[in-house]
């Protein structure tokens, strides 16, 4: 399969990106922000950095990129949309995802391995995981605290959209002590549709054991998997 | 009229571009008349010690900087070597100092912007960074501010251009007191094929200026780095740059998209002294002239004078040398990443150093009298007078435990975990780091290759305190050690000589024997010097810095897979000692919490057991003998052993024969638990292996022995330590975090 990776200014996960998605197996192309086309990807990753510097806000700049256009359509059209750390930020931004990712309660940027507890697995990207399954990817970020209103929280955990959420080693609930300081500990949640994800560790960084995880490459293959099966997407059994 | 008379210029004049009356004699002189205000100024910036080396030139010619695998030495922006696979490894380490000890977060971050520009300028793609940074004591609030600014400033800059900060180290000492040490050292890869030189060349070859605009930040940043604090220091703050990572990494990678095609013909960044420093250079390595109009380069601001345009230091700019007929497609090229470029001067057959402000000449200097005309200076007098020291002072009758001892090192500012540190800084972007910081050396594997790169930072200035020669050839060989202890062959060095003013004697001395020392191991231990930088005046009010070098290691490994790493692995694992049982504690660490003064003479160094210590390791790495290699540094014996149950999570058990029934703590024995003997490595392998061990060393005429086992959770040492590791963790995990 094929997966698209963006290019904005800024942008550093991109060439990391592109290493897992080739690991795994699969083509990957990159998609330049100025530009409209999208190169017949399967899935559309929004990948960590610094886009635009992040100057005015984290994710505020990109989302007006022309290329940011064609994932919002690809997005309303059922594609597969996968926002990584500052992909997640810009997701936000762009409204394809609730809530906002705010400056970490430390006030510090923080870089170190974290363990995600899998919360749901019926959206394409962790249909391959169990649920309640813990993958150890680490976190690289100033500003990954997730941030909504009661309602939208409510909604979130009613229709079981949280992804992903900081524990412990042994799959235990932290509240409240994740690197970040997030609402409901919440690390990567879905769209109403399940074909978007954003989340705020790197899962790009943990497909090896040489690098000391190889849980991450789940997600990758959990996407190939999705996207080859008979091309039905398990957005097509929720919606 | 004599040259002399025509010599007008005021004291005050003269000390706005940091020239002595002597130095502006001998530039009247040689150019037969009188500068006008920007040839002055202009000359004041390249004869400074920043950019000219005039004090540290004639002792740097004594560094070995050839080997086989050396493809660049010193004289570009940075040094190079091969590692095989058709790839270079490309590095250097640089000061930024005094901008760090007036505003540190700027300071900072523009020393990591000017280091990642020195790499990439050469056409390869940095892929780790490493700081070594020295302030004055913790508990002190505006120590604090300091050591909270600069790693802001490191992380800030590093972390948005996505190149990682990987290791490096951090020291609390009151000679820091006024003048912070913020060096910033960067590594990158290039092919062999792609390697960018900084060397002007075809007469007509215009130049041109990309990235930021042009403004009035950091003019004179050459001069004010070039000479001592003072209390009017803080209104310098204009003379330090603002950085911007995200201009900067536009600017990278449209550089590295061009590393390599033939279309460039050399590339330069802008770094001190700024469009007149870097136009000099290029122009002078290719031994041609060049001819900047000032009036064609964009400004941030209206009103700029050429003088203010020339000798700003604004960041994120670089210049590209290019025939006339390829300009505008290499303009396109930096377009796409949205960089504004203007093309600002052209390459002049003759060793002339022209400037215009349009169709107005206003400078006109000769090439060689600019760039390296500056007078030299040698000693300013003779060796001074050490006093000798009492033997064995400075460590009074101990009042602790050894366990208290070993908590009280493990806990301090100088020896607990940096992880508060390394945490703010992303050390994990490019997929590629193996050996994560908090080890030895980290450990960078090289894209689509088996090849690893070990990478260190390490100077002891309490060693080269007491004496200069001995603490930098330590610095060398711990860098080494570093390196080694992840399986890694030494291949090469690059170093950054912090000292204070060197018109005092007994600083130019110890500069003097510092780089003596350098030379002396490197020779030794066949490891070419292939860049450096030499920070001076380093000093406030009359009170210097201690003498402070530091040593940039990168090492080779073949295959990453092979890597040892520094923490104990598994129970039931022999512990070993490589090297020997002494008792050293002049200049340790013990001796500063002990008594809190540095005195004595420091270690000793055997510098050929110190060689043969190294292939040693390196044979039972490669061999698989070993579970755990763990350099022995500040701390001793005891720190290195407690360092490796850390790293691992489990505990040890030793007993050392020449403790004896170790009553007390008396300073004999401190002196094996705590003192800081040199060539020494802590390992731990498989019992199997202990036979084969032993072989190895006597082959290699090493020193060693069984000293105890892994398992538990304790860290123990018979008859003297047993304190658990959960106490050793709390106290280490705690020694940077501010007390209320």
């Amino acid at each position: 399969m094929k997966f698209g990776i963006a290019v904005f200014p800024g942008t550093w996960s991109d060439r990391d990106c592109k290493h897992a998605v080739e690991l795994a197996g699969h083509e990957a192309v990159m998609l330049w922000h100025k530009d409209r086309d999208l190169k017949g990807s399967d899935c559309v990753i929004l990948p960590g950095g610094f886009s635009y510097g992040d100057y005015l806000r984290a994710g505020a700049v990109a989302r007006f990129a022309p290329l940011m256009e064609s994932v919002t359509e690809f997005a309303s059209a059922g594609g597969l949309v996968w926002g990584i750390c500052n992909g997640f930020q810009i997701l936000c931004e762009a409204h394809l995802l609730p809530g906002a990712l705010t400056r970490n309660s430390s006030l510090e940027f923080r870089c170190a391995p974290t363990w995600l507890r899998v919360e749901t697995g019926d959206n394409a990207f962790t249909a391959g995981c169990a649920r309640g399954e813990v993958l150890q990817i680490p976190v690289s970020h100033g500003e990954g605290r997730y941030v909504a209103d009661e309602e939208t929280l409510d909604m979130l955990e009613r229709e079981q959209r949280v992804a992903f959420r900081y524990v412990r080693r042994d799959g235990s609930v932290v509240e409240g002590d994740t690197p970040n300081g997030s609402m409901h500990d919440i690390a990567g949640i879905v769209n109403e549709r399940r074909n978007v994800l954003g989340m705020m560790p790197h899962p790009e960084r943990a497909c090896e054991p040489l690098l000391g995880s190889s849980d991450g490459m789940q997600l990758f293959s959990s996407v190939a998997k999705a996207v080859s099966g008979n091309g039905v997407m398990p957005v097509a059994a929720v919606s | 009229m004599t040259s002399v008379e025509l010599a007008v210029a005021s004291d005050s004049e003269l000390a706005e571009v940091a020239l002595t009356r002597a130095e502006y004699v001998h530039l009247v002189e040689s150019l037969g008349r009188e500068p006008n205000r920007l040839e002055l100024g202009i000359v004041g910036a390249l004869w400074s010690e920043h950019c000219s080396y005039k004090t540290s030139k004639p002792l740097l010619g004594t560094l070995p900087t050839k080997g086989p695998s050396v493809l660049q030495g010193p004289g570009e922006n940075a040094g190079a070597v091969d590692i095989g696979n058709g790839l270079a490894c490309v590095f250097k380490i640089e000061s930024h100092n005094h901008p760090s000890a007036i505003e540190p977060y700027q300071g900072a971050a523009t020393g990591v912007g000017g280091i990642l520009r020195d790499i990439f300028t050469m056409g390869a793609r940095p892929i780790a960074l490493l700081d070594s940074l020295r302030f004055g004591p913790l508990d002190e609030p505006h120590q604090r501010h300091l050591f909270d600014g600069v790693v802001a400033g490191i992380g800030g800059y590093g972390n948005c251009i996505g190149v990682p900060t990987v290791g490096g180290e951090l020291y609390f000492d009151k000679s820091y007191r006024t003048n912070c040490l913020v060096n910033a050292m960067c590594v990158g890869v290039v092919h062999h094929g792609k390697l960018t030189r900084a060397t002007a060349s075809g007469a007509g070859n215009l130049v041109l200026l990309v990235g930021a605009d042009t403004g009035r930040d950091g003019i004179h940043g050459a001069s004010f780095a070039s000479v001592v604090l003072d209390a009017d220091s803080a209104a310098r703050r204009p003379a330090v740059q603002v950085g911007n990572p995200f201009l900067e990494k536009c600017l990278m990678e449209a550089c590295l998209e061009l590393a390599g095609d033939p279309r460039v013909i050399a590339m330069q960044d802008l770094g001190a002294a700024g469009l007149c420093g870097s136009t000099a250079e290029l122009a002078h390595r290719g031994g041609c002239g060049i001819e900047v109009d000032v009036a064609r380069a964009s400004r941030r601001e209206t009103g700029m004078t050429p003088y203010e345009v020339m000798l700003s230091e604004s960041q994120e700019r670089m210049l590209i040398v290019a025939r006339p007929g390829d300009v505008r497609s290499l303009q396109e090229v930096f377009e796409r990443w949205d960089l504004h470029s203007d093309v600002i001067a052209v390459i002049l057959p003759d060793q002339r150093f022209v400037v215009r402000d349009g169709a107005e000449q206003v400078c006109d200097l000769p090439l060689d009298l600019l760039v390296d005309g500056a007078p030299l200076r040698g000693a300013p007098g003779p060796r001074p007078e050490r006093p000798q020291p009492p033997v064995a002072t400075g460590v009074p009758a101990p009042t602790w435990t050894s366990d208290e001892a070993l908590l009280a090192l493990m806990g301090s500012p100088n020896l607990g975990s940096r992880s508060s540190v390394y945490r703010r800084y992303d050390h994990q972007v490019g997929d590629a780091t193996v050996i994560l910081p908090g080890g030895d050396a980290a450990l960078v594997r090289v894209e689509g290759t088996t090849l690893g790169l070990a990478l260190a930072t390490d100077g002891n200035s309490r060693y080269t305190a007491l004496d200069a020669r001995q603490g930098a050839m330590i610095a060398v060989c711990e860098a080494a050690r570093n390196v080694v202890a992840t399986g890694a062959r030494p291949a090469a060095v690059t170093n950054c000589l912090n000292f204070a003013n060197p018109e005092h004697a007994d600083v130019w001395w110890d500069l003097h024997d510092a780089i003596e020392g350098i030379g002396d191991a490197c020779r030794a231990l066949e490891i070419p010097v292939v860049s450096g930088n030499v920070s001076l005046y380093n000093d406030t009010g009359g009170t210097g810095i201690d003498p402070t070098v530091v040593i940039g290691m990168v090492g080779v490994i073949d295959d990453v897979a092979r890597r040892c790493t520094a923490g104990f692995r598994d129970e039931g694992d022999l512990v070993g000692l490589v090297g020997p049982v002494a008792s050293e504690l002049d200049g340790s660490e013990y001796q500063r919490l002990a008594g809190g003064v540095n005195a004595g003479t420091p270690p000793g160094l055997d510098i050929d057991l110190e060689r043969r210590v190294h292939a040693f390791v390196l044979e039972a790495i490669e061999a698989g003998l070993l579970h755990s290699a763990h350099d022995c540094a500040e701390g001793g014996l005891a720190v290195a052993i407690a360092e490796s149950c850390l790293l691992g999570d489990i505990g040890a058990w030793v007993g050392i024969d020449e403790l004896g029934d170790g009553e007390g703590l008396i300073n004999g024995a401190a002196g094996i638990l705590f003192g800081e003997s040199q060539s020494r490595f802590v390992i731990s392998f498989a019992r199997e292996a202990l036979v084969r061990l032993h072989e190895l060393a006597g082959r290699h005429s090493v020193p060693f022995r069984g000293l105890g086992s892994v398992g538990g959770e304790r860290v123990g040492v018979t008859r003297c330590i047993d304190v658990s590791l959960a106490d050793v963790r709390r106290v280490h995990g705690g020694a940077l975090i501010e007390r209320e």
